[in-house]
């Protein structure tokens, strides 16, 4: 019998394959709406991102301040937690430890601060690839991968050195070029 | 030259687009940034491919398509230098995801760079590996990363580790390659390969059972030794978090040993001491310390018992409990509510913090304390619960008011210890928030009600005070029933009670509320037509108002609404001409069966199960009546939506005559067809004026009254012959006498599909309805029932299902994901299965059930065969 699974809600299939995983995704939102920095550790398709988006900065940006930083959503919980203008939210399954999310977010932004030096949403927006950087050295596969911040840190500068470096020999050695063809 | 290479830079760009004013602007910015990258991929410029990905995965994030891009990322990987690297795989991840074929091709990339001198490229390959590869991929490189394991750089062996739960995740076969190397990653001294190597084992654990055993047996004690030197490390800078050495660490060690120590009482033993000066020992005025303690009380609960710990771990969620933090809070009920199947006794003391929360104003919060309060509500505590949440429903918001309310009425049904205490509690429900009950809770009331003999009197007198003071809608339904049942009751003051303060109602009086019922502008149609129907009930009741009612009855014989209209004219000529039947027609309803209801509800009933409590007629009813009819069942309650108006009001009015009887005939019996399981509860009020004396045999089957209606009818009915009650009404009107005399025996349609029992393992069981929708017999609705057979809940409850090339499925999402124990509630989901070959072939399918219970995972699979024929 020649069979064609059919998958009934279009989450299920992930539910089964990464229930296991402490964090679904990451989003940075501004108060205002604007996504700043999107990861997904669980695959979902382009529309389904941007439905997930949408609904979670409907719930999250309209909670009051005082209230707690967990919400329930689909199933899942996204943990959330604002600074200044900018919305961290990461998703995690029901039966996670909240707090630690949490205190990952903190770890997180703790991170930025260092890097960019009292870090702001501005430094977000034209330097998104750095925060991406910077998250790339705190988790792989949704998992936590360093608890240093120092580490982290000196990771990220010894690649930005790396990167400084090729850009030189570049240019001197288009400035090479631009002499002997002169 | 190309006049869009140039380009603008990265900065240049966010900057044109944060300067838009509008969506428009936007847009038309990032199209010709588009327009110019796109260019610029076309001639194969090599320079700018750096800043062409950066730009495009700006596009990316506010949502644009960037689809022409995924190659570029290729191309920068594989490109030697590593910023070109760095910026192609952050691109790999953002733009692409593993579904995407391209991927495959970047295996070969990846296969490079992870053997790559460089150990900075070792590290993006591995990032990217681990956040996006395939089972294919994985299988591809398993090798790789495996070696990684090893390596000279503590920050390769730590993304090597997170890469390997990705590998065993897709693949889990590969799980035994990995258990030594991850094992040694244990007694590492780096925090980073510390971390990711607990994870990794945690992992492994849960793949494979051979890991389990392994790690059980060789690292448990060195695992609690690293513990004890984290918890008792001096003063670290570099990994301090509000005092506490590493707290991450601390709660991947705990997760560990929880894994560990479940289900095994000598590990289990090893940890006790820990546990308990981590309990104990933790700051917890910070989050870090609380995210410990958590961690630490989940693993005394689920390691194997310890009592004192487990008082210890319950002493903890009670200080959480009283913490200002709503975090903290929110963590406790969480918790607590695992905790009630470790302890229930302890969980109980805090029941009126608690009660507490469920008032809190923040909604994560409320819902928790509700959920948890519904757990811990038992015979003891029940009414004062039940009263506090009801007085809470009174202040309660608006969208908070569904959850409570379905809350109050489940548990209030769950814990009936008298009829009256039930009714008196759906009546305070249904009177704050009626409008937020379910249909099927009305209806189940309507059935108690029915079944209480004693308490008619008592109930009609309640919810005629109820209709004083409350508009809400099903309340507003459940009063016009019983009136119309029990109106005689309400006047007569009969079957007192102690309890109740006398009150006088006249027969006018509760005319009245009928009345009102009908012409309140919120009514919807629905109560309208109940309305209708209770007034036919009165005017055989009360006599003296029968005038009164005829002329609220004919004042809708022209409505707009069909039904109303139909109902207004037929009733009418019962009130004028046919005095001598009337009395017969609108005798109360016989006692509903409370086990055909239930068991309708729950869907396990076969569909045709007689009511045996009752001498009186018994009517299979709402077997095989198609939905698509909804005139068929004029007075089926269930009929919210607008019915459609039926190609000849003469067959309506024989439909109203068959359903008067009794007797559900369906207009086109070869597409017959079953009631969602959730409709049922309506059928069984559906015979509202079903007649109480058991018929006389007869040899007129129903079909030669279906047939001979169609033939004494008008062709077509003139609009205004519609409006005067008595014209088209005649062959109906003939028909009544006849019936008078001697009714037929309802007869069931056989041509409906049985239900069968699709699935059922000593776990569960999977009970399948057909029904098929009209005018397409190659499509069948299956209504599939989870019912679980054992003692623990399922949680995580997936339903998959797969079927040949020739059928087609479609799944709706289910109802819910949880199934609770021992069959007491059920999950839902329906499906629609287009059949090809219809009459060639039957159906097949396979189906796979996967849930979760004690948190573990169980998969159920079968196959099923024994469809009905003919779907």
């Amino acid at each position: 019998m020649g069979l064609e699974s059919v998958v009934g809600d279009q989450y299920c299939d992930l539910i089964i394959e990464f229930c296991n995983l402490l964090i679904h995704f990451v989003l940075l939102i501004s108060r205002q709406g604007k996504v700043r920095l999107t990861k997904w550790y669980s695959p979902y398709s382009q529309k389904e991102r941007t439905k997930v988006i949408r609904e979670l900065s409907g719930v999250i940006l309209t909670r009051g301040p005082k209230l707690c930083n967990f919400v329930e959503w689909r199933g899942y919980k996204v943990v959330y937690k604002r600074y200044a203008s900018l919305y961290f939210c990461m998703c995690t399954d029901q039966d996670d430890n909240e707090l630690e999310v949490l205190e990952i977010i903190h770890h997180y932004v703790e991170i930025l601060d260092r890097y960019f030096g009292s870090v702001c949403e501005l430094d977000l927006i034209f330097n998104f690839h750095k925060a991406y950087y910077i998250l790339d050295e705190l988790l792989i596969a949704g998992e936590l991968q360093e608890s240093s911040k120092k580490t982290v840190a000196r990771l990220i500068a010894a690649q930005d050195a790396l990167v400084e470096t090729a850009k030189e020999q570049a240019s001197s050695i288009s400035n090479i070029i631009a002499q002997a063809t002169k | 030259m190309n006049p869009f290479s140039s380009g603008t830079r990265l900065r240049d760009m966010i900057r044109a687009i944060r300067a838009c004013k509008t969506a428009a602007e936007e847009r038309a910015v990032v199209r010709k940034e588009s327009a110019a990258i796109r260019a610029s991929i076309n001639e194969n410029d090599q320079d700018y491919r750096h800043r062409n990905l950066a730009k495009l995965m700006f596009i990316h994030m506010l949502g644009y398509p960037t689809h022409f891009g995924q190659m570029e990322c290729l191309k920068l990987i594989a490109s030697a230098g590593f910023p070109e690297k760095r910026i192609g795989y952050l691109g790999l991840m953002l733009l692409l995801d593993e579904r995407q074929e391209v991927l495959m091709l970047v295996t070969n990339s990846l296969k490079q760079d992870l053997n790559h001198s460089n150990q900075y490229i070792v590290g993006l390959a591995l990032c990217a590996l681990g956040n996006i590869c395939s089972a294919e991929m994985a299988r591809d490189l398993a090798p790789e990363v495996e070696r990684l394991l090893q390596f000279r750089d503590p920050n390769i062996r730590k993304k090597a580790a997170l890469c390997s739960i990705r590998i065993i995740k897709k693949v889990p076969d590969l799980a035994e390659n990995f258990i030594n190397p991850a094992a040694s990653l244990l007694k590492e001294k780096h925090h980073g390969v510390l971390i990711t190597g607990i994870q990794l084992c945690t992992d492994l654990c849960k793949v494979s059972a051979e890991a389990l055993e392994y790690f059980r047996k060789k690292c448990t004690e060195g695992l609690v030794k690293t513990l004890k030197d984290v918890v008792n490390s001096p003063y670290s800078p570099e990994y301090d978090i509000a005092g506490i050495t590493d707290p991450f660490l601390h709660i991947r060690l705990l997760k560990l040993l929880r894994v560990l120590g479940q289900g095994d009482a000598d590990s289990s033993d090893c940890m006790n001491d820990i546990l308990a000066q981590v309990a104990t020992k933790t700051e917890s005025n910070k989050n870090a310390g609380n995210a410990i303690l958590y961690e630490c009380v989940e693993t005394i609960m689920s390691i194997e018992d310890n009592g004192g710990l487990r008082v210890l771990a319950i002493n903890i969620l009670g200080r959480f409990l009283s913490n200002r933090d709503n975090n903290i809070r929110y963590v406790a009920l969480n918790m607590l509510m695992k905790a009630i199947t470790v302890d229930a006794q302890a969980v109980q003391r805090h029941r009126a913090t608690i009660l507490e929360c469920v008032k809190d104003s923040d909604a994560s919060i409320r819902k928790r304390a509700l959920e948890l309060v519904y757990l811990l509500v038992n015979e003891s505590n029940v009414k004062p619960l039940t009263k506090e949440l009801i007085d809470y429903l009174e202040v309660s918001d608006q969208e908070f008011k569904g959850d409570l309310t379905a809350k109050i009425c489940s548990i209030v049904a769950k814990f009936s210890l008298e009829k009256i205490w039930y009714i008196d509690q759906m009546l305070k429900v249904l009177t704050e928030a009626g409008n937020f009950v379910k249909d099927e809770v009305w209806h189940a009331l309507i059935v108690v009600i029915s079944n209480a003999s004693d308490l008619h009197g008592y109930t009609v007198r309640a919810l005629y005070r109820a209709f004083q003071t409350s508009e809400q809608e099903s309340l507003v339904r459940v009063a016009v029933w019983c009136i119309g049942e029990y109106g005689d009751m309400l006047v007569n003051n009969v079957g007192m009670l102690d309890v109740e303060d006398p009150i006088t109602v006249t027969e006018s009086d509760a005319v009245d509320v009928v009345e009102i019922a009908i012409k309140r502008h919120t009514s919807d149609f629905t109560t309208k037509a109940m309305a209708f129907i209770a007034m036919l009930k009165l005017s055989s009741r009360f006599p003296s108002c029968s005038e009164r009612i005829k002329d609220i009855i004919v004042q809708y014989k022209g409505n707009l609404v069909l039904e109303l209209q139909q109902r207004s004219l037929e009733f009418n000529s019962i009130i004028a001409k046919h005095q001598n039947i009337r009395s017969a027609l609108v005798e109360r309803m016989p006692v509903l069966d409370e086990a055909t209801f239930m068991g309708r509800r729950a869907g396990s009933m076969p569909a045709t199960v007689s009511t045996s409590t009752t001498t009186s007629i018994n009517i299979p009813n709402g077997v095989s009546k198609p939905s698509a009819a909804p005139l068929v069942d004029l007075l089926d309650l269930s009929s919210d939506d607008t019915p459609a108006v039926p190609s000849s009001t003469g067959g309506g009015g024989a439909d109203f005559l068959q359903d008067l009887l009794g007797v559900d005939l369906s207009p086109a019996p070869n597409q017959p067809g079953m009631k969602p399981a959730l409709q049922n509860g309506t059928d069984v009020l559906l015979d509202l004026l079903s007649i109480g004396d058991p018929p006389a045999q007869s040899s007129l089957s129903t079909s030669d009254i279906l047939s001979s209606v169609q033939d004494n009818k008008l062709p077509v009915a003139p609009l205004d012959g519609l409006l005067s009650p008595s014209a088209p009404a005649t062959p109906v009107i003939d028909l009544l006498d006849g019936f008078a005399v001697k009714p037929p025996t309802p007869e069931n349609n056989g041509s409906a599909f049985p239900s069968i029992v699709a699935f059922e393992s000593s776990l569960l069981k999977l009970l399948f309805n057909f029904s098929k929708p009209p005018g397409n017999p190659q499509t069948t609705l299956i209504q599939a029932t989870f019912t679980n057979l054992s003692s623990d809940s399922f949680t995580d409850f997936i339903f998959q299902a797969a079927v040949p090339k020739f059928l087609q499925l479609h799944l709706d999402p289910a109802s819910g994901n949880t199934l609770p124990a021992s069959g007491n509630g059920s999950i839902t989901q329906s499906l629609k299965v287009t059949n090809s070959q219809h009459g060639k072939k039957s159906l097949v399918m396979r189906i796979k059930i996967a849930f979760k219970m004690n948190n573990k995972d169980v998969l159920e699979e079968g196959q099923i065969n024994n469809f009905p024929r003919g779907l």
